[in-house]
């Protein structure tokens, strides 16, 4: 009787190790980084990996525009540092050559404020050079409250930013590590989530729980698109709900505060990340300071809301400097690459 | 304009109220007769309120509060409070109840009647730990299979140095990830203003309905005003453009519905509202007896999914 119990213990054993070993190997063979199962998954997983069989793991056209190694615009932003320009640091006020405040990604080295830094150059200084694929998802400009010259106001920023909204989204390779990429747009209306952000981030986690992407966002946003009116609100609920699903769905989500994330946005996906990072001296809140101020009726200690007082108060994991963030998230990839319990 | 009428008609209430208490004779009779009268006149006029009349009227001090309608809707209420994580938070009512012989978790957002207690519930502004107690009610609601029925009316989250520190925007952030999927019926009713994430923070709902005088918007007209416009005395030029009235938002698809109000507005005649609410529970709590925990998520996740849709299709066209 023990004897049969034995046995069967260490039959047991090996189908467990065969079924290991196959696991590993895959994982060396390359098949299995990323998260993204392979055609030979077991059937259980079928049922939810059957959008990729049909597709197939590499074949993205789908949803994604092909890659393009030098944008159009990069020619505007060459322009600035070939000369002997500066350019006045945010904080300090001190002038600092453009080309040295480029290298340093806005980053000033006189005082380590982390100033402005457009979408596109925050991609750049992201992604492994030529793997950026923008998230196809067109939304029209929409103006739900005829708001006096509102749909103009969005086509003259259109043109002046090269952004079709306030977020960039793609998906972009991190020390050969795929993943869905956004970055909000401060230069495009403040960042503000109107009916096009909204619609673009929530497309944006369906299509990572498609493909098993991780989802890495860099928030910077006013809040709420106050010209939409109640629609903009219902965005915080659009995009907290896909954020919360693909969640369920064991997607890896990776929110990036930076300066500023206030209002709707800090009260929905911006506060939803598996990892919360921070830029160094973001400024981070639901209510901005101007209003606790007048509420409350007296001024604000210093330091308030900022990057480091939401991180000792718990809401923020870590505080990244720019410089170090490519490599920081490329840490956290590689930290969830692997998705079971191994020896 | 609703505002000088309203006035007007409290005024006469006072005097009937006055008149009413002395000795009944002949001139006293008259008097109240003709207020009545005046009172009639005065009500029909309200017919047409314009957006700014229904922010008057949305904030109505004598408009019925989220515990007349616990009190009218359902019986044998269980309070209760706290967030569990060392905080309580009076701006949030809520509890357990049943409606019609069914258990039910009500909350709302509470403003109070008076000016105390307006101090004591902070005007109806939560802070993060309303939040959290809601949620934790609603997840409770959640395990125990009971339907959700959440009554907003709020100026908006608490803007306080507490609440930041305490993490008000996470608190809303939790509560609408986590309201998506729940697993249970919710009907949200906007009973007198919604503004913001604050109301919204409680409103993720399978259905959504709102007194036919109710507003519900990004924020609150003074603050549209003061941030677009840098002028928060514009607040009336606010209302007409926010779109921010119940018919606008059955129109963007935000609501399921409107519940009428009588002439005037619902403070007078709440009984009527009362069975109104009563009709519309009853037949939503009806229609989703019949879906499954997991289609009540999808239904609900679906509903905000296309929140924009129809504005983005119409553009398309
Ligand atoms: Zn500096």
């Amino acid at each position: 009787m023990r004897e049969k119990k034995q046995m069967y213990i260490n039959q047991r054993l090996r189908d467990l190790y065969i079924c290991f070993s196959h696991f590993c190997q895959k994982i060396r063979s390359g098949v299995m980084t990323m998260g993204i199962f392979s055609k030979e998954e077991s059937s259980g997983r079928k049922e939810s990996r059957r959008s990729l069989q049909s597709k197939g793991s590499s074949d993205y056209s789908e949803d994604f525009e092909s890659a393009v190694s030098r944008d159009n615009k990069e020619g505007t932003d060459q322009q600035d540092t070939n000369s002997m320009e500066t350019i006045t640091c945010s904080s300090c006020k001190k002038e600092i050559a453009a080309e040295l405040m480029r290298k340093e990604l806005s980053v000033c080295p006189e005082c380590g404020a982390h100033n402005k830094i457009s979408a596109k150059r925050r991609i750049r200084s992201l992604v492994d050079p030529g793997t950026f694929r923008k998230l196809k998802c067109p939304v029209p400009v929409v103006d739900p409250l005829g708001y006096p010259d509102y749909k103009n106001k969005i086509h003259d920023l259109q043109d002046k930013t090269g952004l079709d909204e306030a977020v960039l989204i793609g998906m972009g390779e991190i020390e050969g590590r795929k993943a869905m990429i956004g970055v909000m747009g401060s230069e495009f209306l403040m960042a503000s989530m109107g009916i096009a952000v909204g619609e673009k981030i929530t497309h944006a986690f369906e299509i990572a729980d498609k493909y098993k992407l991780p989802f890495i966002i860099f928030t910077a946003s006013g809040g709420a698109r106050m010209q939409e009116g109640i629609l903009s609100l219902m965005q915080m609920a659009k995009t907290s709900a896909a954020a919360q699903r693909f969640g369920e769905h064991g997607g890896l989500y990776v929110v990036a505060l930076t300066h500023p994330t206030t209002g709707g946005v800090s009260a929905s996906f911006a506060m939803l990340g598996d990892i919360t990072l921070a830029e160094p001296g973001a400024l981070i809140g639901f209510a901005g300071p101007r209003v606790i101020e007048q509420t409350i009726g007296q001024k604000l200690p210093a330091g308030f809301q900022r990057a480091e007082f939401q991180e000792d108060h718990g809401f923020v994991d870590q505080i990244v400097p720019r410089g170090e963030m490519r490599e920081t998230l490329s840490q956290i990839l590689r930290l969830h690459e692997k998705r079971r319990w191994s020896l | 304009m609703i505002r000088e009428i309203d006035e007007r008609i409290q005024d006469i209430d006072k005097e009937i109220e006055a008149e009413s208490s002395k000795e009944s004779d002949y001139a006293a009779d008259l008097k109240i007769k003709e207020l009545k009268s005046e009172r009639k006149k005065l009500l029909k006029q309200c017919n047409h309120p314009t957006p700014a009349d229904k922010v008057y009227l949305a904030r109505h001090k004598n408009r019925p509060k989220v515990d007349d309608y616990i009190n009218a809707l359902f019986d044998d209420f269980f309070v209760q409070r706290g967030d569990a994580l060392g905080k309580e938070d009076k701006s949030i009512l809520g509890g357990i109840a049943t409606f019609h012989g069914l258990p039910v978790t009500v909350l709302g957002h509470r403003k109070g009647r008076n000016i105390n207690e307006n101090m004591e519930y902070n005007f109806g502004m939560p802070e993060p730990q309303g939040y959290r107690k809601a949620m934790r009610m609603m997840k409770q609601a959640e395990k125990f299979d009971r339907p959700i029925i959440t009554f907003i009316d709020t100026p908006g989250a608490y803007p306080g140095l507490e609440a930041e520190e305490n993490g008000q925007a996470n608190a809303i952030a939790k509560n609408l990830a986590e309201m998506s999927a729940l697993k249970v019926p919710v009907i949200a009713i906007v009973t007198g203003e919604g503004s913001s994430g604050g109301a919204l923070a409680i409103g993720v709902a399978n259905s959504v309905y709102m007194l036919e005088n109710a507003v519900y918007s990004v924020l609150s007209p003074e603050g549209f005003a003061s941030i677009l416009w840098k002028d928060s005395s514009r607040s009336a030029e606010a209302c007409d453009l926010m779109k921010l009235t119940a018919q606008d938002l059955k129109r963007f698809h935000v609501i399921d519905g409107i519940i009428p109000e009588p002439l005037g507005g619902a403070h007078h005649n709440p009984q009527k509202v009362y069975r109104e609410l009563d009709n519309m529970l009853m037949s939503e709590l009806t229609k989703y007896k019949k879906m499954s925990a997991n289609e009540l998520a999808r239904n609900r996740y679906d509903k905000f999914r296309n929140m924009g849709a129809a504005i983005i299709a119409q553009e398309q066209k």
